[in-house]
């Protein structure tokens, strides 16, 4: 019986567990760092408003701004507001709406991107002038002005706007890829077996993009919670919900620093700063992916205590210690210096 | 020759498109901007009235085409409208008196940055694996953090208590600008901590680009064979790699004009600093809607120009640009 278990095929669970095993190990430390802090975040914003100690909103004039202490973690805002119960709930919000707009502006460059990509001739010359146009037009000022004529600035306002504003340089990116996949044999093979445009687009085109749709999505969150952030602050956002940026504004109006309460002023700028950075090396690592010479550890094989990886400058030999062992002496045979060394001084 | 009639073709386009955004925004934005502004100020000036009635198509202004043929015929001639803040100030002159600040100031910043962070993404690409290609994921920190959070937390840390540098304001009060030394003086001394935040976060962008291209050029033959030939490492690197690496990062600087331009608006911001941006944010704080327009259609029309420059320069700086119709 017992003989039995050592021949069990595994389930398909177990394989598909041991294959994302190998998926975490083979990503970088950069993405894995990345990644981490992103789930952290998730997390937060998934139990955050349901763990927040107070009512974000509640004020409390009596406080005032307090340091932080045992009953305020991160201290009290002037209206004696928890700052933590803020930054929980600012978490969700934020991210929610950053998550929105690259849903929204990904979706867009998808859509140009591969129909221009697609299309072709004309079609093509008007898309890509179109997300040219876009790319080179300051977006902030735009979104300024825009919302500086919406008499409701909401969170809804800032989605549509930020997602309408936020795809060209997707689009731009996805295009590229879909011209180059195109005119690849297996496209052709599909056209020739008279497979419908659709089907390709569908079948052959969209899932060798899926590492570049994800970077651009990636992408768009950052320039997102940067942008949502920065209106926040300036005031054109909905003072009244709370997000990190609306958290920024209200800090600044009301001179958190210039009164020494850093305790309301840091907490929702490194959260912001983390986000992002998270999600910065999360796009290293989809990079990595894709470029395999931008991986350090990834493919090096070590020679003589050092790893080389394929994409050194060049193989730097005499870098490896001449003589400390055979492989490394035979490797040295073939560099440059030690062509000079045996020209240079005869033995 | 083609190239550059295509670039110039996509600018007009381009410039056409701001102008026609610029024209629309008013007039399909809810809620009614002349409405508004009675309603603000119902001592308007009549003079003012009139004005807004011809830019926001108020009135009798005649159909959508007119009006539209009106406003352009009105930018060629340079006639942006009245101020509402400050009536009876033109438009133009108002954006004439701050444009400088910004240009000045932004513009040596960005090319101190854009400088600086490629030689840096150089050096750590020549360097790979060592501690300062190490160090450089960190940085991404730098590229999450809020550009107005950083300089408002140096401002405080070396403005506010260390003193080394003015809080905020492009010269000291009682001043008169001018070319002469006190103030030029002043306004370089204020001009030093903003320039610096700009620099600080966005050196690591171009940096990261410069040594991705560059990791990529390292690899290629011709490198390998400028090593081989026993050319110097210096020679090799910049006349090599770094040569080609460059021009991927140079048509991103192109396109990041406009994140330049954004960024340098809420510097203004943060620091009070007398240029376009601060000047765009008071008018959107106070409705001035054709102040707003003006300086939209001036900055959308400066970030074209900076395009076209640095255009230009990327058809000096890759030869097969120019050689594309040749043959």
């Amino acid at each position: 019986m017992a003989v039995a278990v050592g021949v069990v095929e595994p389930t398909p669970a177990v394989r598909a567990k041991r294959r994302r095993g190998t998926a975490w190990r083979q990503m970088s430390i950069k993405a894995k760092v990345g990644a981490v802090i992103l789930l952290l975040f998730v997390l937060a914003a998934i139990i955050g408003p349901y763990v927040a100690p107070y009512n974000p909103s509640t004020e409390n004039i009596v406080t005032g701004a307090a340091a932080p202490s045992v009953a305020h973690l991160l201290g009290t805002t002037t209206f004696g507001q928890d700052v933590l119960s803020q930054l929980l709930v600012g978490i969700r919000a934020t991210l929610i709406l950053s998550l929105a707009v690259g849903l929204i502006a990904t979706t867009l460059s998808v859509v140009v991107g591969i129909s221009a990509g697609f299309l072709g001739g004309w079609g093509d010359e008007g898309l890509s002038l179109l997300s040219n146009v876009f790319l080179v037009l300051p977006a902030l000022p735009l979104l300024v002005v825009l919302l500086g004529y919406v008499p409701q600035r909401g969170d809804l306002t800032t989605i549509i706007v930020l997602g309408v504003l936020g795809w060209p340089w997707g689009a731009r990116v996805i295009r590229a890829q879909t011209l180059s996949l195109r005119n690849r044999d297996f496209v052709s093979a599909a056209r020739e077996t008279g497979d419908s445009s659709w089907r390709i687009i569908f079948f052959e085109i969209l899932p060798n993009e899926v590492s570049l749709i994800a970077a651009s999505f990636v992408s768009t969150v950052i320039y997102a919670i940067g942008t949502s952030v920065a209106l926040a602050f300036l005031g054109l956002a909905d003072e009244n919900s709370w997000t990190l940026g609306t958290m920024l504004y209200w800090a600044q109006s009301q001179s958190a620093l210039q009164a020494n309460a850093w305790w309301w002023f840091i907490p929702p700028g490194l959260a912001v700063a983390f986000l992002a950075a998270g999600l910065v090396l999360l796009n290293f690592g989809i990079d990595e992916l894709g470029n395999p010479r931008l991986r350090d550890a990834a493919g090096g094989s070590r020679i003589d205590g050092r790893r080389w990886r394929p994409a050194d400058p060049t193989p730097v030999l005499h870098l490896a210690a001449p003589g400390r062992s055979s492989s490394g002496g035979f490797l040295r045979s073939f560099s440059r210096r030690s062509v000079t060394e045996q020209t240079g001084q005869p033995r | 020759m083609q190239f550059i009639v295509r670039r110039i073709v996509f600018y007009l386009v381009a410039a056409w498109a701001a102008l026609t955004v610029n024209f629309f925004i008013p007039r399909f934005m809810p809620g009614n901007p002349a409405e508004v502004l009675f309603q603000k100020f119902p001592s308007l000036q009549p003079g003012a009235l009139k004005s807004l009635e011809a830019e926001f198509g108020i009135g009798h202004a005649g159909s959508l085409l007119h009006q539209y043929l009106t406003y352009l015929d009105n930018i060629f001639h340079g006639n942006l409208g009245l101020s509402v803040i400050e009536y009876p100030a033109h438009v133009s002159t108002i954006i004439g008196e701050t444009l400088p600040w910004t240009l000045t100031l932004v513009g040596t910043a960005t090319v101190i940055s854009f400088t600086l962070g490629t030689g840096l993404g150089i050096l750590a690409a020549w360097r790979r694996g060592g501690w300062f290609d190490r160090i450089l994921p960190a940085l991404s920190f730098l590229q999450g953090v809020p550009y107005f959070f950083l300089a408002l937390l140096l401002v405080d840390a070396l403005a506010v208590h260390l003193h080394w540098f003015p809080i905020q304001q492009g010269y000291s009060e009682g001043l008169v600008p001018g070319w002469h030394w006190p103030f030029i003086q002043s306004a370089l001394y204020h001009s030093v901590l903003p320039a610096f935040t700009i620099v600080l976060t966005s050196m690591a962008g171009w940096m990261l680009q410069m040594r991705n291209v560059m990791i990529t050029t390292i690899g290629e033959d011709y490198v390998l064979a400028a090593q081989a030939k026993g050319l110097s490492s210096r020679r090799v690197v910049m006349t090599y790699a770094a040569r080609n690496a460059i021009l991927p990062n140079l048509s991103g600087f192109a396109l990041s004009l406009g994140f330049v331009i954004s960024g340098a608006l809420i510097m203004e911001i943060v620091f009070s600093y007398p240029g376009i941006g601060l000047t765009l944010y008071n008018a959107v704080t106070s409705d001035d809607y054709p102040l707003m327009q003006g300086i939209f259609l001036i900055i959308a029309l400066a970030v074209l120009i900076a395009n076209f420059i640095a255009d230009a320069v990327y058809v000096i700086a890759d030869p097969r640009a120019r050689a594309r119709d040749d043959h």
